[in-house]
């Protein structure tokens, strides 16, 4: 029997791995890529490491320092899971397939670290012709960066997120024409430094606009877009239509939850993730999750820290049969939180929040009521995760929940 | 002694039925040609996918409809059989909201007995919704039409393909037919961008096009022009209707369906909305249509899921004819020429029927006897589906081939193993541009809750393994689709 069975071989789940084998437990580790690293090995621009390695580094070395501290560890890439059994709060079993064949072992936390995926075109209501030339933000990636293809050459974006505009970089970079970004909200979407890229390549940014419509016989021709208003409603007379061979859809990540909802794991629908305590325990006893799998995180060195956590919380569970009772004291959303984790707070750790507002707010105080701690920021923005650090000390002020609000300074 | 040469115009599911069909006679050499990369993906590609009652269609005004889709359904209980085809048989509903809805299904009624239809009523509002309960409280009651079943469209005209194949039917796909030739009122061949393919029997059945090709041997008496349909697509588990739920049907449409598709997703559609003649490529969603398919909907199926979990929607075109009836016939002034035109719903459920009324008017019309194969084989086994393995099969699989044990659509659990079996099968029906639809269709891939933005960039590297080309050549659908341009520094290179 394992302790830990980490499903998940990117950030999240190497840290963790690495994490539980300092930790002296018996670990297994499961991607069903070829390949550990996962959505890091297509990241290959800078921007990570700079909390975690205390360094800038790109996704692929991130991933290989990572990957040298498994040694020892048993790892199994090209294994799929299948389906996760809880069979009591003690013992679970794990059923997956690779190209050995379908295995079931048994254990008795798992480390759920599987990520997310990304909203589609149809999800997102566009409509028209089903050609090529459509992708995800990430497929559009993992062609060019992992699979060496590039994908076309006069292109639209769909989002002005962090991984949009990096795509837009990445296409730039290539030689390709980047002919607009299309965002729906009258701000953009990610953190300023990407934001730059636009001015950098002379790319125009749609902003209160959206994509509503492809035409193209065996590929995409032209790209229609409308301006929205206040309330993201069409307006109708301001459609234009945009000539591009290649539309590329970063409009947001959806944790992969499939086999965590099965066995009645209970999902945050603001986060999209599972709700958990302050060890990333799910409402499953021994199931534990982090990185994007728990809430969409915008720095893999927060990714990384949440997986070091859950091992903990892993560690924990096993000395002692489970994760003792106590009183839990609940974080809830405020005023302008639009999703936060963990839910459930212990008062016995010093923990970090993360949180995301749903507006962008400049001169703020983000306020956890009932325990009277504020806290002052120049600017909030949906963009960028807000990750606050509450004390043990703090927690245990509070009765049975906290309050987190974002406010505008008085 | 000579074969009779017959050529097939059109590999969709009624050219697919008649060329299996026409595999049984040991006299004919049958050809099947398709201007597509590979088989159905005309108007079978996309619709309902149901495997109609026959009480729809008046025998007085569309005598081919009524009398073929009654046979037909008969027929699949036993094509789904013998090839493996998915399908399941859940009866259908047809919901009287008013009072003035019962008139019309008393008609249905009438008109299912006229026609032949076994086993069907109309019941009350109590059985009705023991029948199916999600369905709207507004429900007075129903016509229950227990034959009705659903397949997968393509999947079986693939199944169908194969299985002519098999029994010697030879394929030309990519070959679009430009010119037909006919002497002395008798046809003699089919021109072709790949060259004259020689006939002394030309089958017309192009869909769309069948007024187009018709139009070629000099026969004009009519029109096709496209109606279209529109689709939304749920994501799994989503709960939906166990029967097959139509509004009672106005004197255009059957009316936009409710229903749980075969692989488990709630599915509505199609509205009907007639298209001029020249746009027959025109398959776009429009947010008109998609709107009218969701209200429609929503009067039968109130607890339709929010919009976000939408995984697909599509459109489809129906080649509607002059006159609204099938149009089967040996056409009298060319001699050799036959018309299966008009093919519009329930084509799909008609096929096999009408694939025997061929056979039929070959021997009536044209006067050939036709001599059975004594080794004919009707069998044709299911592509794996990794999905639908136990554990225990999946390691007796492994250990001929560790590709089976490799998941690469997560969503629908496709195997590499899947994938090597579905290429395989193309390679053998003569499928030569490699394509992610023409893996889509036989394995599933790509169409479950992520759309295939995972397994897409994998399918293309075994595609283009397997094909023996550049990744980026691989198409989403054909010529003209390719998924890239060139090597990631194509551009940068300045090609
Ligand atoms: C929205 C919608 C809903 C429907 N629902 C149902 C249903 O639920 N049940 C049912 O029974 N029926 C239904 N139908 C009807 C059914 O789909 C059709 O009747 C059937 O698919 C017609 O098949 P076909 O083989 O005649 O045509 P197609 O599938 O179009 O086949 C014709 C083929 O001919 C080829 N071709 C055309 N021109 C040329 C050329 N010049 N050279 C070479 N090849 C050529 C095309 O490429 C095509 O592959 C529906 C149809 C639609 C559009």
């Amino acid at each position: 029997m394992y302790d830990v069975v980490v499903i998940g071989g990117g950030p999240a789940g190497m840290a963790a791995t690495i994490r539980a084998k300092e930790l002296g437990l018996k670990v297994l580790l499961l991607d069903d890529n070829d390949y550990l690293g996962g959505i890091l090995l297509q990241c290959i621009h800078p921007g990570f490491g700079i909390h975690y390695f205390k360094e800038e580094l790109t996704g692929p070395e991130f991933a290989y320092r990572l990957m040298n501290k498994l040694d020892g560890v048993e790892v199994k890439t090209s294994a799929r899971v299948l389906e996760i059994i809880n069979y009591s709060d003690l013992e679970k079993f794990v059923v997956f397939t690779s190209p050995e064949g379908v295995q079931k072992v048994s254990t008795k936390t798992i480390i759920y670290t599987a990520g997310a995926r990304e909203r589609h075109a149809f999800e997102i209501g566009i409509v028209g012709d089903r050609v090529a030339g459509i992708y995800t933000a990430g497929e559009a990636q993992t062609l060019m960066d992992i699979y060496g293809i590039m994908p076309g050459k006069e292109i639209v974006i769909v989002g002005s997120g962090d991984v949009g505009l990096i795509m837009a970089r990445r296409f730039s970079l290539e030689g390709a024409k980047v002919k607009a970004v299309i965002e729906l909200m009258p701000y953009p979407g990610g953190l300023a430094r990407n934001i730059m890229i636009l001015k950098d390549f002379n790319i125009p940014l749609y902003l209160s606009h959206k994509v509503v419509e492809v035409r193209g016989r065996g590929r995409v021709e032209k790209i229609k877009v409308v301006k929205v208003d206040e309330n993201l409603r069409e307006i109708s007379g301001t459609e234009f239509w945009i000539e591009a061979d290649t539309l590329v859809i970063s409009a947001g990540l959806i944790p992969n939850v499939k086999l965590l909802t099965e066995i009645g794991v209970v999902i945050d629908p603001s986060t999209g993730g599972p709700i958990v305590n302050d060890r990333l325990e799910t409402s499953v006893p021994g199931i534990f999750v982090a990185g994007n799998a728990l809430l969409i995180n915008d720095l893999v060195d927060y990714v990384a820290e949440q997986g070091e956590l859950a091992a903990e919380g892993a560690k924990e569970f096993i000395e002692n049969g489970g994760i003792p009772s106590k009183r839990w004291i609940r974080l809830v959303k405020g005023e302008n939180i639009r999703l936060l984790a963990p839910h459930y707070l212990s008062g016995e750790r010093d923990v970090w929040i993360y949180a995301r507002v749903a507006r962008p707010m400049e001169d703020v105080v983000v306020e956890f009521v009932e325990i009277g701690k504020k806290i002052k920021l120049p600017v909030v923005k949906p963009a960028e995760m807000l990750r606050i650090k509450l004390r043990a000390k703090e927690i245990s002020k509070a009765e049975d929940k906290i309050t987190m609000k974002v406010v505008k300074h008085e | 002694m000579d074969k009779v040469k017959v050529a097939i115009i059109g590999a969709g599911i009624t050219g697919a039925s008649i060329a299996r069909v026409l595999s049984k006679y040991e006299n004919l050499e049958v050809h099947l040609i398709d201007k597509n990369p590979d088989v159905g993906w005309g108007v079978s590609k996309a619709n309902t996918a149901i495997i109609h009652g026959g009480y729809d269609d008046d025998p007085d005004k569309y005598p081919m409809r009524a009398k073929l889709c009654i046979r037909g359904n008969r027929l699949w209980h036993q094509w789904v059989k013998e090839l493996e085809i998915p399908h399941v048989w859940n009866g259908a509903l047809i919901v009287a909201l008013k009072d003035e809805d019962f008139k019309e299904l008393e008609v249905l009624l009438e008109r299912g007995i006229r026609n032949g239809v076994p086993e069907m009523r109309i019941v009350d509002k109590d059985e009705l919704f023991k029948l199916e309960p999600g369905l709207t409280r507004e429900a007075l009651g129903a016509l229950w039409v227990p034959i009705v079943g659903q397949i997968g469209p393509i999947p079986a005209v693939i199944a169908i393909v194969e299985n002519a194949v098999a029994n010697g039917v030879k394929t030309h796909l990519e070959t679009e037919v430009r010119g037909i030739k006919v002497e002395n009122g008798e046809v003699r061949g089919v021109e072709t961008n790949n060259g004259f393919v020689e006939a002394d029997i030309i089958i017309n059945a192009a869909g769309l096009y069948a007024d187009e090709i018709a139009r070629m041997a000099g026969v004009d008496y009519f029109e096709i022009h496209p109606r279209k349909g529109e689709y939304w697509i749920f994501d799994e588990g989503i709960p939906g209707p166990k029967r097959v739920l139509f509004p009672t049907p106005t004197p255009i449409s059957k009316g936009i369906v409710v229903t749980t598709e075969i692989s488990g997703h709630l599915m509505i559609g199609p509205n009907a909305q007639d298209l001029p003649p020249e746009e027959k490529e025109n398959t776009a969603t429009t947010r008109e249509g998609l709107e009218e398919v969701w209200k429609g909907a929503k009067k039968l199926w109130p607890q339709l899921p929010p919009r976000s979990k939408v995984i697909r929607t599509f459109a489809g075109l129906r080649p509607e004819p002059t006159g609204g009836d099938f149009i089967i016939k040996a056409e009298g002034e060319v001699w050799g020429f036959i018309n299966v035109a008009g093919i519009r719903s329930p084509g799909l459920t008609s096929a096999p029927a009408i694939a025997y009324e061929v056979a039929e008017i070959i021997q009536r019309d044209l006067g050939i006897e036709l001599v059975e194969k004594k080794k004919w084989n009707p069998y044709r086994r299911e592509i794996t589906h990794f999905f639908a393995l136990s554990y225990e099969k999946v390691n007796e699989l492994v250990k001929r081939n560790p590709a089976y044990g490799k998941i690469v659509c997560r969503c629908n659990k496709v195997s590499e193993g899947d994938i090597l079996e579905a290429v395989e099968r193309m390679k053998f029906i003569g499928v030569k541009t490699p394509s992610i639809d023409s893996v889509k269709f036989r394995t599933k891939a790509t169409t479950g809750t992520c759309q295939g933005s995972f397994c897409r960039p994998r399918i293309i590297q075994i595609l283009a393994r397997e094909y023996g080309v550049s990744p980026w050549e691989v198409t989403l659908k054909g010529k003209g689709s390719e998924i890239g341009i060139g090597d990631v520094k194509v551009l940068v290179r300045g090609e």
